[in-house]
């Protein structure tokens, strides 16, 4: 299984070797195709085989010999809880991807797949990565493609949009590889004999234990990083301009598996390796979370561009994951995951969708539409549950993480108001106003444009990747457990952990010893602290 | 005595061969006159032969001359880059058509260029002092030769102008440091003034006034901020190949001496890092100059290749900045720093090697030095364009480039040594660093070419060069593991 994991991760990469051997464009997206369906299914028995009940540690482990000279630095990839969704996630949509770019990409078509591809191997090693070194590397393999992807075959203003993005994201992540190299000597001191060291396991060990200055500078340079990419609220002014000019499926790449990095990072990294920051920045991040929600919907509603409000209403549901991962709860950090898997499952469908409208009328002005569900019934269907998946009717994905997100933030002792959630929930009301207003204007009323009455219905290429993902839709939406049962162990694991190690840091802190913003900063979650104390003097 | 200086004479070899090379460069010129291009193979001949000779040195650990030079593992790696260097320039030149302006003097070029080789080696082996600045002056006066060497093109001429009066100007400040540091210690190589210092001295703020020269005389060679002023200049002006040459070969031949001098006069013996000093001395140790030097190379440098519209004058900005981020190492006073600094060193010289070298290409059949020359290169020879685009990701530091190993490398140590806020400027500065390189890529591949304009043919040659220099930066972004033991190993100096 370990071999299994690790040729789902390299084929995509290999594949490209055969995508410059054949050279006619209808042989390369046939060969795409391939290449991407056999991860997919190559990838099932990872899922199957996986154990639902272990925690702590990461399944079908690969760990190498360190490579870094005299740093322990090592090739490491395994799945657990956290990564195992996202994982599938990411091989499911890759076919589904190559299939929505079949007709629209006519220009330098091999290029256009093997940078598909290299993104593919980059964000399948992104998630299974468990040394921090690794999961750096990796996630720099994803952003040249993308580049390219969307500065190639995008838009008009693609440029402008691609080197914008590039380097937006890149200064939070150059920032946080100077962190990532105070992390190694700093675990490197405390749990490995004083060798340099990112693996995953020993910087979850107990004995790492960084004290609370350190923490919070730490926190803040991984936290900018990670921010930038998700985005999260004061940094998501790259998001929308990136996600227009794309061409259609570098949107659903972006949306579906590349702001994920950003999310799963937080989960994964953030939180367990500066557990006493995050603990005190929880409300900070709940708040930009919650401003999220509420700023994405509102400029999603008064868009003119449809795929700028899908763009916009991303923001919005990146904003309830973070709400949940800051919760600090099980049923949070489950809802954040669900919601992870969500999101890029119906924005991954309205991009899609969108881009079969422009791909037809070759606009993306609201204005330029209107109805079309005449002409075009069985997309209707399709962009009619997308829409409502979006939204969070009850019965469909959207529902179940964000219900899950809500109720762990109610509950929430760390936030310790319950006004997040009630505001948070203003989000699922915005967002039925925005889409529904969208659909209704682009779907129904008089056909106002000509143009419209010569709209053919979507071909079975068109329905055959679309049923996929609905699909799932409504599988998540009626039996949401069938997929929340594989993170929910690690989940409860990771956070119990993180809280332990948290009260055993700030034990171990004398406070005369620490400048006073620090004190005041760590005095914000006191009662959390010694919850945890009472818990373990009962034992 | 007469056995010492025959058993330095057997290790002295490479350097003979090189001065073999040197005259017999002269003497084809002289034979072939009209096909004296051939010189160029001649040399390439003596120059493998010198690296078979710097290999066959690997693992002494000798003083050679009466102390006036060390065979040891650290010249050793240096000696080599520099030969690698050598060999590439001079396949370079084969390739330039720009040097074809001025063909009747071809044969001197390849003479001189083996003479700076021959003075680079001197630099990197020397620990006499008065041998160190006869071995500065013999790569710099020979380079001013060469900087000039198109002295039809005004540009080329002013370049050369602009090196000598530069040049004297830093010479003279490591001369007249150089003479006050004798002065002071009574010592005339580098371990005498190690032991002298060791001893102390009385005249503390002569001292540092020399050693404040001394970099000023280094930082010149290495163009760190605010002694760099000639570098833009010269490069542009200069043909590619020498720039390149100054860029890479020259520059890690400066390194090489500067640390050496430092590693065993100054680390050794801990004078002027450690406190117990007065006044001005006491709060900005000569440590402290270098780590400020760095931070303005580093930033200023970036900064000023922003605005850039000339390949050339971006990619000199670009040299200057990488110089800063070597010279972190010397300031943190660690070997791992200086093993990080000779890991950046190697890795530098073939992606910047590599960069020039498409720069020269580009020239040869496009005619322009412009960044906007490269728009749409990507179309027209993706090639090319792909060799670039991995040579300016190397330069920028990220994987799986082997510019990634050396970024990790230099900021590891800083990191470990404690110098958080170098580090910081050293992020700062590679992001902005980020936006001209990328400009370059966005010109090459998102730009779409003009109707007009036709595919880019490279010939064989120049695609196997190009390959070659291709394969240590993606190979040694992912294994690595062999220059990095090499550079811990060659930290070694005689005398330590």
């Amino acid at each position: 299984m370990e071999l299994l994991l690790n040729i789902v991760i390299y084929l995509p990469l290999f594949g490209v070797l055969l995508l410059l051997l054949v050279r006619k464009d209808e042989w390369v997206r046939w060969s795409s195709l391939l290449i991407t369906t056999a991860t997919f299914v190559l990838s099932l028995p990872l899922l199957l085989q996986f154990d639902i009940t272990a925690t702590g540690s990461a399944q079908y482990l690969t760990v190498g010999e360190p490579f870094l000279g005299d740093w322990d630095v090592k090739y490491m990839v395994g799945l657990d809880g956290l990564s195992m969704l996202l994982f599938m996630l990411t091989t499911f949509m890759a076919p589904i991807v190559v299939l929505s770019s079949w007709s629209s990409i006519n220009k330098h078509v091999a290029g256009f797949y093997s940078m598909l591809l290299i993104l593919q191997t980059g964000s399948l090693g992104v998630f299974a990565a468990l040394d921090l070194f690794m999961f750096y590397v990796f996630f720099e393999l994803t952003q040249i493609p993308m580049f390219f992807l969307i500065g190639i075959w995008g838009g008009k203003d693609r440029i402008y949009a691609t080197v914008k993005f590039f380097i937006y994201t890149l200064v939070g992540w150059l920032l946080m590889l100077v962190a990532l190299i105070y992390v190694g000597y700093a675990a490197g001191n405390m749990v490995n004999d004083g060798v340099f060291t990112t693996d995953w396991r020993l910087l979850t060990d107990h004995a790492f234990q960084l004290g609370l200055v350190e923490q919070t500078w730490l926190f803040l340079a991984f936290g900018f990083a990670f921010c930038i990419k998700v985005p999260i609220f004061p940094f998501h002014s790259w998001l929308p301009l990136a996600h227009t000019e794309a061409p259609t499926a570098g949107s659903v790449v972006l949306a579906a598996i590349a702001l994920k990095m950003g999310t799963y990072a937080v989960l994964r990294y953030l939180i367990p390796l500066f557990p006493n920051a995050a603990i005190a920045f929880a409300p900070m991040f709940a708040v930009l979370g919650v401003i999220g929600i509420i700023y994405g919907a509102l400029v999603a509603m008064v868009q003119k561009d449809v795929k700028k409000l899908v763009a916009y209403s991303s923001i919005s549901h990146l904003g309830f994951v973070v709400l949940g991962m800051f919760a600090f709860n099980t049923i949070g950090a489950q809802g954040a995951i669900i919601q992870m898997v969500n999101h890029g499952l119906s924005t991954g469908a309205l991009f899609i969708i969108v881009g079969m409208l422009y791909e037809r009328r070759h606009t993306r002005w609201i204005s330029d539409f209107g109805g079309i569900a005449r002409k075009m019934p069985v997309f209707t269907v399709m962009f009619m549950i997308a829409t409502l998946a979006s939204i969070g009717l009850p019965g469909l994905n959207g529902f179940v993480g964000e219900f899950l997100i809500l109720v762990g933030t109610f509950n929430s002792e760390v936030l310790g108001s319950y006004w997040y959630a009630v505001i948070g929930a203003l989000g699922v009301i915005l967002a039925a106003v925005y889409m529904l207003w969208m659909f209704q204007r682009v779907m129904f009323g008089p056909v106002t444009n000509e143009e419209n009455n010569k709209l053919t219905d979507i071909n079975a290429r068109e329905i055959g990747l679309l049923i996929p993902i609905m699909l799932f839709i409504v599988w998540i939406g009626v039996r949401p457990t069938d997929f929340t049962k594989y993170s929910e162990a690690e989940v409860t694991h990771l956070l119990e952990d993180t809280r332990t190690r948290a009260a055993t840091i700030a034990q171990n802190t004398a406070d005369d010893r620490l400048p006073g913003w620090a004190s005041r900063l760590y005095d914000v979650t006191p009662q959390m602290v010694s919850n945890v104390k009472h818990e373990n003097q009962e034992e | 005595m007469a056995e010492h200086i025959i058993e330095s004479i057997f290790r002295f070899l490479p350097e003979i061969a090189l001065t073999v090379t040197l005259v017999a460069a002269v003497v084809a010129d002289l034979i072939l006159k009209e096909r004296n291009r051939n010189v160029a193979w001649v040399v390439l001949a003596g120059l493998v032969v010198t690296a078979l000779l710097v290999l066959r040195q690997a693992g002494w650990n000798e003083s050679i001359f009466s102390d006036m030079i060390a065979v040891d593992p650290f010249a050793v790696f240096f000696k080599m880059l520099l030969v690698i260097a050598g060999l590439f320039i001079v396949l370079f030149s084969v390739k330039s058509r720009e040097l074809e302006q001025n063909i009747t003097r071809i044969g001197e070029y390849y003479m001189l260029i083996t003479g700076v080789i021959f003075g680079m080696f001197l630099m990197v082996g020397a620990t006499n002092l008065l041998l160190m600045y006869l071995a500065f002056e013999l790569t710099s006066i020979s380079s001013y030769v060469l900087a000039g060497f198109t002295k039809s093109l005004r540009k080329s001429a002013e370049a050369s102008m602009k090196y000598i009066i530069y040049g004297a100007v830093s010479s003279g400040f490591l001369i007249y440091g150089i003479s006050m540091l004798v002065g002071i210690t009574g010592a005339i190589d580098i371990y005498g003034v190690r032991d002298a210092l060791q001893a102390g001295v009385e005249q503390q703020s002569a001292l540092y006034v020399a050693v404040i020269m001394i970099i000023v005389g280094f930082s010149y060679k290495i163009t760190a901020v605010p002694f760099h002023f000639w570098a833009p200049d010269v490069y542009e002006g200069a043909p590619v190949t020498i720039t390149t040459f100054l860029a890479t070969a020259s520059k890690v031949a400066g390194f090489a001496m500067m640390i050496r001098f430092f590693r065993i006069s100054f680390m050794e013996s801990g004078a002027l890092s450690v406190p117990g000093l007065d006044g001005f001395i006491a709060i900005v140790p000569w440590n402290i100059i270098l780590a400020i030097f760095a931070a303005l190379t580093m930033l200023a440098a970036n900064l000023m290749a922003l605005w850039q519209e000339n390949i050339k004058r971006l990619l000199a900005y670009s040299s200057i900045a990488h110089a800063g981020f070597i010279l972190m190492g010397l300031a943190l006073l660690t070997d791992e720093g200086i093993s990080a600094m000779m890991i950046y060193l190697a890795i530098y010289l073939f992606m910047n090697m590599g960069a020039f070298f498409v720069v020269l290409l580009v020239t040869n059949k496009l005619d322009s030095e412009l960044i906007s020359a490269y728009e749409g290169l990507g179309h027209r020879s993706p090639f090319l364009s792909v060799a670039m685009t991995i040579f300016l990701v190397a330069l920028a530091g990220f994987p799986p480039t082997a510019g990634f190993i050396a970024k990790v490398y230099i900021f590891g140590a800083t990191v470990s040594a404690g110098w958080i806020w170098l580090v910081a400027v050293a992020g700062l500065a590679t992001i902005i660093s980020l936006f001209y390189y990328i400009r370059v890529v966005r010109n090459m591949f998102l730009v779409d070419p003009e109707e007009s304009s036709e595919p880019v043919i490279l010939d064989y040659g120049s695609t196997a060069i190009l390959v070659l220099l291709l394969i240590p930066v993606l190979l040694l972004g992912v294994y690595f593991t062999p220059i990095v033991t090499w550079a811990k190993d060659a930290v070694t100096m005689f005398g330590m």
